[in-house]
């Protein structure tokens, strides 16, 4: 998706925002490269100054010397402004690529999950890593170099008309053609730049999806597929970047063909010119030296060029991130959330509506819900009913698209994030655990401003009572107890066990409002009960919304609510909905009318039979 | 597995990223395994590569007769007009002509190869890294981390990238034409030549500082930017975990600590390398004064020409101008060299799960499992399976019960192979599963796990995983058999719906049945369900074991399930305890018999009751 297509130069400007602090060094490292090439441009003048001088007519010892000296001091002079130009820019540089790096982070952390969506993991790590890395390095060498090598080559073109005009403009001819092949390689570099660096960025997603879905492939045993397509994908980008390299090609020969034709021209004119006097062999040695000096600026423009146009889709890229408004922020003038009442916190869905793109289709269409201070509800519904969409909707990890969640009477959307989810935990049912101790884990669960207050002794009574509650008892056999390491850095647990470890970082805080989604999914039966008696006993003033798949989840719930196609169409207690609610018998039961378990060896599910067989 | 970062946790996590894949092994056997792995990959470019250091040659020798041409012009073009010929004019200027064509193509051709063989070596690298990461095993994945094996894939191959990109060619122009120079100098006038020799000696010196210090820096860059991938990445997949905990400070204060460090570190060899780049200019400016005092001298001594003293200064010039590109070359060399120590570490990892090497095919399975006593602890850890014996006949399903860390899905791993056993042996119809053929081994058995992982790509593409070779009418047999048909109908673009990134819009229970639908497609003699309807809702669930009838009729069965409603309709329940199988027998012969199954059995009918 390339943005509309504006001047590179304006697209490149956008990054003075971050290298602003470091622009004074970079001018100051940018005039010192040019006064370096200065330098350089100078010592042809001085060499003329010696062969028009003391060697050609008064042949003075003391002047070739002396000249011999200034090209000395210049040379120490140019070594001086190279080393200052590293210090000056190539550090600071490497910080305005941690700014914009951590930048993009805090952003993307800022962003609604559902906006992660529009790139894929190793799109996005692309951006943060290799298209910053492209966009430094042309900062302090790119720029630097484009600014000094064009200042060389006009400065140098200028001295070249000085010292001999008939053969500076010669030379001056040749930049005719090389603009016009310049600017029709720059339309080209440019897209298969940006090509380049998206394939990139799929290719990273591959790797990381490869090493995510591991087990599935090592399941199926699609390894060797997963292979093939990886590789067709890495073949791909060899052809982009052999594409660009052949745009590259055509370029730098341009750039070295042309120029030195030019000069073959001059160096028979300047010749004629010398034999028939109508030039100095002094200025003859000087242009030609001066061309000598030119050479390599105008051969590096075009890779200068192509690294501009690489920098240019990197940076591109990295904006288009940053662009993306937070769907989701925090209010202008946040309202506080009132003190939590001793009762209990009310929340409300109010004619919510929620659609995960604007005109696609609603997943929930019109619900209203109250749960009353310290009501525990289990919300019902079929896989898809839109359950888990509905309870995110309350810490605010997704947005209403119509209608509003009220927290104690005030719409979610006037606190801001960090307040709101204060008050509001939450179990995934796919849970989630950070690389850290259990006892760190946990305590995620506790606002970080309260788990300050708390002595060691209170936040160890914390963990372990909800370690208890969550009936976590199997953290005591880990190898080093609450302080093993879990998460993907740390030891694997088993999905109940993460599970357990995931609810009692939920509760941990005592939160106003909790929400859980099919929180027990992964326990056993004897768990499951154990939990539920547990959760009970915490819950009693939380108020809490809690998905249930099962009836034994379900046994938690004051109330139940039947979601059914994005409406709730059902609220009461479980025993008068199963009465009287089709859809909710349906769910919980899969059945009509009948509420027994299927005793063992049922004919009613012949599966067993049938295997038999 | 989804799991992110440590947000409250002052120290690293022992078993960090701070771990590295060399830590145990000698400096010196590192670079040499490094400089080896460098050696394979440049081994089957070697002769394009030869070709493109020809090409270079050539290139360079173009440029570097354009001094010498122009001295000659100047020195005998002059006189020769002057006398009315211009014969040498001529000859001098259309040969310049001639070089300036020659330098044009041959710098041309040299961009493309370089490409070519920079392009050739990464696709062969990434192919041997990912395939290499395939076939680790798990046991090695949940230790590495994914962080790191991305952050091998991308950061370090780019930094031999810019190496292979620039690098080999920078090194041999700069080096021959170094080389060109010299000679061309010393042919025109050895005590010119004489005087490049004399600057040579500082020149090594101040190499030898470099590499030394250089080195140091490029490994902690390495290193530094594996963890800031790594830390990126499990944020990013925890996203919701982090918001919703409010944990974007602390982990931003964490990634910026991170990032400073890799900043530092670039930083630092940065700061040395400029220090490398400004001595070598020194060098060469000090050796240019000289050779233009002692050439000017001489000239007016009468013993060197005017011309030749010119000459002399431009290519004193000349020889030291490449020196900054070999700067450069040795600088992106230190870079790589430390990803290739990386890499090469990665490519070293040796996998506990080896193929075989004399595989046994498994033309017809039958499902016959065995497991012969066996005994089993991951990686150095406590022993879980302490001694394992079970014969599960083909044909018949048989339950896992048991209590969270029992050890059920420990056997389920070791039937998949996803672990071979300390002692003892898992056989599929007789052949140990060591030995047996790695893909015969996979199309007879399938395992599905709790974690239905989606891969980015249609959900079509997804189901499709079960059999590649699966018409699009089997696919959606196969979802019509786990009851998914209806909902994958209704999505957007049907089957061709691209499941989002990360399967978001998906719920757990729709996963889990799309992977279930991959298994139906796949057909295995042998299918191992790890929890794998966990997040079903129960007509779901329903759906599902209607599709199992089916699906399971002559096949083995190996059923995980904590919901006693799967188990039931097995033909033997196994309860597992502590490693060992505590009770055995069909699901109606351990509920009469009033052991464990029996209590788990009472407490399931009255929760479903309750209430």
């Amino acid at each position: 998706m390339p943005p509309p297509d504006t001047s590179t130069t304006r697209a490149l400007l956008r990054l003075v925002r971050w290298a602003r602090p470091a622009l004074p060094r970079v001018v100051a490292g940018g005039s010192a490269t040019l006064v370096a090439s200065l330098i350089a441009l100078s010592v042809p003048q001085v060499l003329r100054g010696v062969v028009n001088g003391p060697l050609l007519t008064d042949g003075s010892r003391v002047a070739v010397v002396q000249a011999a000296l200034l090209v000395l001091l210049l040379g120490v002079l140019e070594a001086v402004l190279v080393w200052a130009r590293r210090a000056l820019i190539a550090t600071p540089g490497t910080g305005v690529e941690r700014t914009m790096r951590t930048d993009l982070f805090r952003h993307l952390l800022d962003l609604p999950v559902a906006s992660h969506d529009r790139w894929s993991g190793g799109q996005l790590l692309q951006r943060s890593m290799g298209d910053l890395h492209t966009v430094r390095r042309w900062m302090v060498f790119g720029l630097v170099q484009l600014v000094v090598s064009s200042t060389t080559v006009l400065v140098g073109g200028v001295l070249m008309i000085v010292t001999s005009p008939l053969l500076g403009v010669v030379y001056l001819l040749g930049a005719v053609p090389v603009i016009w092949l310049g600017f029709r390689f720059r339309q080209h570099y440019k897209v298969v730049a940006r090509r380049a660096r998206d394939q990139a960025g799929d290719l990273a997603t591959s790797v990381e999806e490869s090493v995510h879905g591991i087990r599935v492939l090592k399941a199926f045993g699609r390894g060797d597929d997963a292979l093939e397509d990886f590789v067709r994908q890495a073949d791909e980008l060899r052809g982009t970047e052999l594409d660009k390299a052949r745009a590259q090609s055509r370029m730098s020969f341009a750039l070295a063909w042309i120029p030195e034709t030019t000069l073959a021209v001059a160096l028979g004119l300047g010749v004629w010119l010398a034999a028939t006097d109508r030039a100095s062999v002094g200025a003859l040695v000087a242009f030609f030296a001066t061309a000598a000096v030119m050479t390599r600026p105008v051969e590096s423009l075009g890779m200068l060029l192509a690294m501009t146009l690489d920098a240019r889709a990197g940076t591109d890229r990295f904006l288009e991130v940053m662009d993306a408004v937070p769907a989701l922020a925090d209010p202008e003038r946040p309202v506080a959330l009132p003190l939590a009442p001793s009762a209990g916190t009310r929340v409300e869905l109010r004619d919510v509506r929620f659609a995960h793109r604007p005109g696609s289709r609603e997943v929930l269409r019109g619900v209203d819900l109250v749960l009353e201070p310290g009501e525990t509800l289990a919300l019902v519904g079929l896989t898809g009913s839109g359950k888990t969409t509905l309870l995110q909707l309350v810490p605010r990890l997704y947005d209403v698209t119509g209608g509003a969640v009220l927290v104690d009477g005030v719409d979610v959307r006037d606190v801001t994030r960090h307040d709101l989810r204060g008050a509001v935990a939450v179990a995934f049912e796919d849970p989630i655990l950070f690389s850290a101790s259990v006892r760190d884990n946990v305590l995620m669960g506790v606002p970080a401003e309260q788990v300050a207050t708390l002595s060691e002794a209170d936040r160890e009574e914390v963990v372990r009572t909800a370690l208890d509650v969550a009936r976590a008892g199997f953290v005591h056999r880990l190898p080093r107890g609450v302080d093993t390491v879990i998460g993907e850095e740390g030891l694997s647990l088993s999905g109940g066990q993460r599970q357990r470890v995931a609810l009692a970082r939920a509760i941990a805080g005592r939160p106003r409002v909790l929400v859980l989604d099919d929180p027990l999914s992964a326990l056993d039966v004897a768990t499951e009960a154990e939990v539920t008696a547990g959760l009970r006993r915490v819950l009693a003033t939380t108020t809490t919304l809690v998905v249930a798949h099962r009836t034994s989840t379900v046994a938690l719930a004051d109330r139940v609510a039947v979601l059914e196609d994005g409406r709730v169409t059902g609220v009461g207690r479980h025993a008068d909905l199963l009465a009287t609610h089709a859809h909710y018998r349906y769910v919980l039961t899969a059945e009509c009318g009948d509420d027994d378990p299927p005793p063992p060896g049922d004919p009613r599910l012949p599966l067993a039979e049938e295997v038999r067989r | 597995m989804s799991a992110t970062t440590a947000p409250g946790a002052a120290t690293p996590a022992p078993g960090g990223p701070a771990r590295d894949e060399h830590e145990d092994v000698a400096p010196a056997e590192v670079r040499r395994r490094s400089l080896g792995l460098l050696g394979t990959l440049l081994r089957p470019v070697a002769r394009r590569a030869t070709l493109t250091a020809l090409v270079v040659v050539v290139a360079q020798l173009a440029l570097v007769a354009g001094p010498a041409l122009v001295a000659v012009g100047i020195d005998r073009g002059i006189p020769a007009l002057r006398a009315g010929d211009s014969g040498p004019l001529l000859l001098v200027a259309g040969g310049y002509a001639l070089t300036a064509l020659v330098a044009g193509t041959f710098t041309a051709a040299t961009v493309r190869m370089a490409a070519t063989v920079s392009q050739t070596v990464l696709l062969e690298l990434r192919r041997r890294v990912f395939r290499h990461t395939q076939r680790l095993s798990l046991e090695f994945h949940e230790r590495y981390t994914s962080g790191r094996i991305i952050s091998r894939q991308t950061s370090d191959l780019e930094a031999l990238r810019e190496l292979l990109d620039g690098g080999v060619t920078t090194l041999a122009a700069s080096g021959l034409a170094m080389t060109f120079t010299a000679v061309g100098l010393t042919l025109l006038d050895w005590r010119s030549g004489l005087v490049l020799l004399v600057a040579v000696v500082p020149g090594v010196v101040l190499t030898r500082w470099f590499q030394m210090r250089s080195q140091a820096q490029y490994r902690r860059s390495r290193t530094a930017a594996a963890r800031v991938i790594v830390r990126f990445v499990e944020t990013m997949t925890g996203i919701r975990a982090v918001q919703a905990f409010r944990r974007e400070r602390q982990v931003a204060e964490v990634y910026a600590e991170e990032s400073e460090e890799y900043r530092a570190a670039n930083a630092e060899a940065i700061r040395v390398n400029g220090v490398f780049d400004t001595g070598l200019v020194l060098i060469g400016n000090v050796t240019v004064a000289g050779v233009l005092l002692v050439g000017g001298l001489r000239v007016l001594d009468g013993a060197l020409d005017v011309g030749v003293l010119v000459a002399a200064v431009l290519y004193a010039r000349r020889f030291f101008a490449p020196l900054a590109q070999i700067g450069m070359f040795y600088n992106s060399f230190q870079s790589a060299t430390a990803a290739l120590e990386k890499l090469s570490g990665l490519l070293a990892q040796e996998p506990t799960v080896p193929d075989p090497v004399r595989p046994v095919r498994l033309p017809e399975p039958r499902g016959d499992v065995r497991f012969d006593g066996v005994e089993f602890g991951y990686a150095d850890g406590p022993t879980v399976l302490p001694h394992l014996d079970l014969h599960v006949p083909a044909g018949q399903t048989v339950a896992l019960v048991g209590e969270t860390g029992a050890g059920k899905s420990t056997v389920a791993k070791l039937l998949a192979r996803f672990y071979d056993p300390r002692s003892g042996a898992v056989r599929l119809d007789g052949v140990d599963l060591r030995d047996a053929d790695p893909g015969d081994l996979r199309t007879a058995m399938v395992m599905v796990t709790q974690e239905a992982y989606l891969f980015s790509g249609s959900v079509a593409a997804n189901i499709a995983l079960g059999r590649p070779s699966a018409t699009r009418q089997e696919i959606e047999q196969a979802a019509r058999a786990v009851g998914v048909h209806d909902l994958l109908a209704s999505l957007p673009d049907g089957y061709d719906t691209d499941v989002d990134t990360r399967g978001v819009r998906l719920s757990a229970g729709q996963r889990q049945l799309v992977s279930f639908a991959r298994a139906f497609l796949a057909d295995p003699a042998v299918l191992v369900l790890d929890e794998a309807t966990s997040s079903l809702d129960i007509p779901g669930e329903q759906l599902v074991q209607e599709g199992l009838r089916t699906l399971l009729t002559g096949r083995t069965a190996v059923v995980i399930a904590h919901r006693l409603s799967t188990v039931m309709h097995a033909d033997r329940v196994l309860v597992v305890d502590d490693g060992r199988v505590v009770e055995d027998g069909s699901p109606q012969e351990l509920v009469a018999a009033g052991g464990r199954f029996a209590t788990l059995h009472t407490q399931w009918q009255e929760s479903l009751r309750s209430t």
